[in-house]
């Protein structure tokens, strides 16, 4: 096949791609949108392997069969649950590949400088990708520590490490060839550099991060597509990493922290936020349920702790029943509520609940003054009336579901310990507000049996 | 001067992904996250490239690496946004078990 119909091809590629993504704007064509962009995906590899320039396949055949079992046996074998940290180990895998691809490139002939520092960046880039999405991979699955983990002179000694890869990375350009040992220097210092951004980054945060690292793998393709040359590398790598750019930008928002302050600060130990006291008023499952029985509107407000004790699909029979009870039932979600974006939707998707329920937090707000009873499951940040009224709280100034604003709040929690941020929450000494102590799902398994009985 | 043109398709292609996802709803946000990271697989192109090239032992041997790689990040990024998108059903399209 010519080089001239290869690249039409790849035209083709593109813009299914292009018609993919946008279609997965809206839930309705959303899965043939992604089937679109798996056809473009299989025009640009088939084509790609007719071209003159293959001659050897026995490397392919088997790399390409053993990534593919490996990749189809995770995608079915993964709970929704661990979704956050599955999309991470993709990522990192998408990481590794660009890294690869710009380390192969650099056995190609006539290594100009330009094509040295796209080498360069691709190695950058793709080296934080894969161990930065390693350690994500790691908090996420609890397999090291999801708190953040912070040092003296983190800054300087992360600065230091960049000035070094920037160093060899200038030196590697000047001279390029496949032996220097600039070039491994930055390899190695990339990888490093790649735990080091992401271990002061705690559990909450991880929304961004993942949103971040998935930029990072479209922008790793599209360095790769600059060393060899290769267009559909650089379209299709530019558009995920715009899409993981604005992901990245409606986390940060929605946390009312830049880009800057969630990756080198752990979180705000500078402010003490006005001490909080009160009463606790506790309520049992029996008195819950004359609550909701009661109620016309009902909200359900999940985070990450529903993820944690596994409740979605107790929670959607709950909500099943408040409906056939003549009740409003709505699911609000926190832009940034559990470890990646949209997590909380996923799960619901999964129980079953269907999408035109789940609402968004600047739909509920207005309204939230006539829901009857709001239900915090496994929420804290998100929900705490601290970041409207307290100017000394770490997250003052975060957008917040106003579940405070409701007529009843019961919060499910297993103890009066604080959220990840460690910040008190008014919320729980609310003169409306209920605390259902206990395992969530537990609670939520109980309500389900008061009102079948 | 193919620098600048790549360059070029560099630019138009990041303010065309600006445009295009600026407008997604939050219940996908994990989808297309997921849907995104099986297109930057795409580097499966390179891989192939260098993997079959029959050029030096090390340059086919970094390709079939990478071939693997990628691999796992196209079929498993496709399949599980796949998965994931079949959850997603509307009220009463037949769609409650």
């Amino acid at each position: 096949m010519s080089d001239v119909l290869i690249n039409l091809a790849y035209v083709v590629a593109a813009v299914l791609f292009i018609f993919g993504l946008k279609m997965l704007g809206s839930p309705a064509t959303a899965r043939n949108g992604n089937l679109l962009s798996s056809v473009g995906m299989l025009i640009a590899v088939v084509v790609t392997l007719l071209a003159h320039s293959i001659v050897e396949f026995h490397f392919i055949v088997i790399a390409g069969l053993i990534g593919a079992v490996i990749g189809a046996f995770a995608a079915r074998a993964v709970a929704m649950t661990a979704m956050p940290e599955m999309v991470a180990l993709f990522n990192g895998s998408g990481g590794l590949a660009s890294l690869l691809v710009g380390w192969a490139a650099l056995y190609n002939e006539g290594t100009t400088t330009f094509i040295a520092f796209t080498i360069f960046l691709s190695i950058l880039i793709g080296g934080i990708t894969t161990t930065g999405s390693v350690v994500a991979w790691g908090k996420l699955s609890e397999v090291m520590p999801s708190r953040a983990i912070v040092f003296a002179a983190q800054r300087i000694v992360n600065g230091a490490f960049l000035a070094a890869i920037i160093l060899a990375g200038v030196m590697f350009c000047m001279d390029p060839s496949t032996s220097s040992p600039e070039f491994i220097a930055v390899l190695v210092l990339s990888m490093i550099l790649g735990v080091m951004v992401v271990i002061p980054i705690g559990g909450a945060d991880m929304p961004v991060v993942i949103s971040l690292l998935n930029s990072y793998s479209g922008l790793a393709a599209c360095a790769a597509g600059f060393a060899i040359h290769n267009n559909i590398l650089i379209v299709a790598g530019a558009l995920v990493g715009a899409a993981g750019i604005i992901l990245t930008n409606i986390m940060c928002k929605a946390m009312n922290r830049s880009l800057a302050n969630v990756l080198f600060s752990g979180f705000g130990a500078v402010k003490t936020a006005t001490k909080v006291e009160g009463e606790v008023k506790p309520i049992t499952v029996d008195d819950a349920y004359l609550i909701l029985e009661a109620a016309s509107s009902v909200t359900f407000v999940p985070g990450y702790g529903m993820a944690v004790a596994q409740a979605q699909h107790v929670v959607r029979e709950l909500g099943n029943l408040l409906e056939q009870n003549g009740a409003e039932v709505t699911y609000a979600i926190h832009p940034v509520a559990g470890r990646m974006p949209g997590h909380m939707n996923v799960l619901l998707a999964e129980a079953n609940v269907p999408y035109d329920q789940l609402v968004e937090m600047d739909d509920i707000n207005p309204r939230i003054d006539n829901i009857d009873v709001a239900v915090v499951i496994g929420a804290n940040d998100v929900v705490n009336p601290a970041a409207r009224n307290d100017e000394n709280s770490p997250i003052y100034g975060m957008p917040i579901i106003n579940v405070d604003k409701a007529r009843t709040v019961f919060v499910l929690k297993r103890s009066m310990a604080s959220g990840f941020s460690g910040v008190d929450n008014p919320l729980f000494f609310g003169e409306n507000t209920r605390m259902l102590f206990g395992d969530a799902k537990e609670s939520i398994t109980g309500l389900v049996a008061q009102f079948k009985s | 001067m193919e620098a600048v043109y790549l360059t070029f398709v560099l630019v138009l292609s990041i303010f065309l992904g600006f445009e295009l996802i600026s407008k997604v709803p939050a219940t996908l946000h994990t989808p297309l996250m997921s849907g995104a990271n099986a297109i930057s697989g795409i580097t499966i192109v390179g891989a192939l490239l260098s993997a079959g090239a029959g050029q030096a032992a090390i340059a086919s041997w970094l390709g079939a690496f990478a071939v693997a790689f990628a691999m796992v990040n196209v079929i498993g990024g496709y399949m599980v946004t796949d998965r994931m998108l079949g959850m997603f059903k509307k009220k009463d399209s037949g769609g409650s078990k």
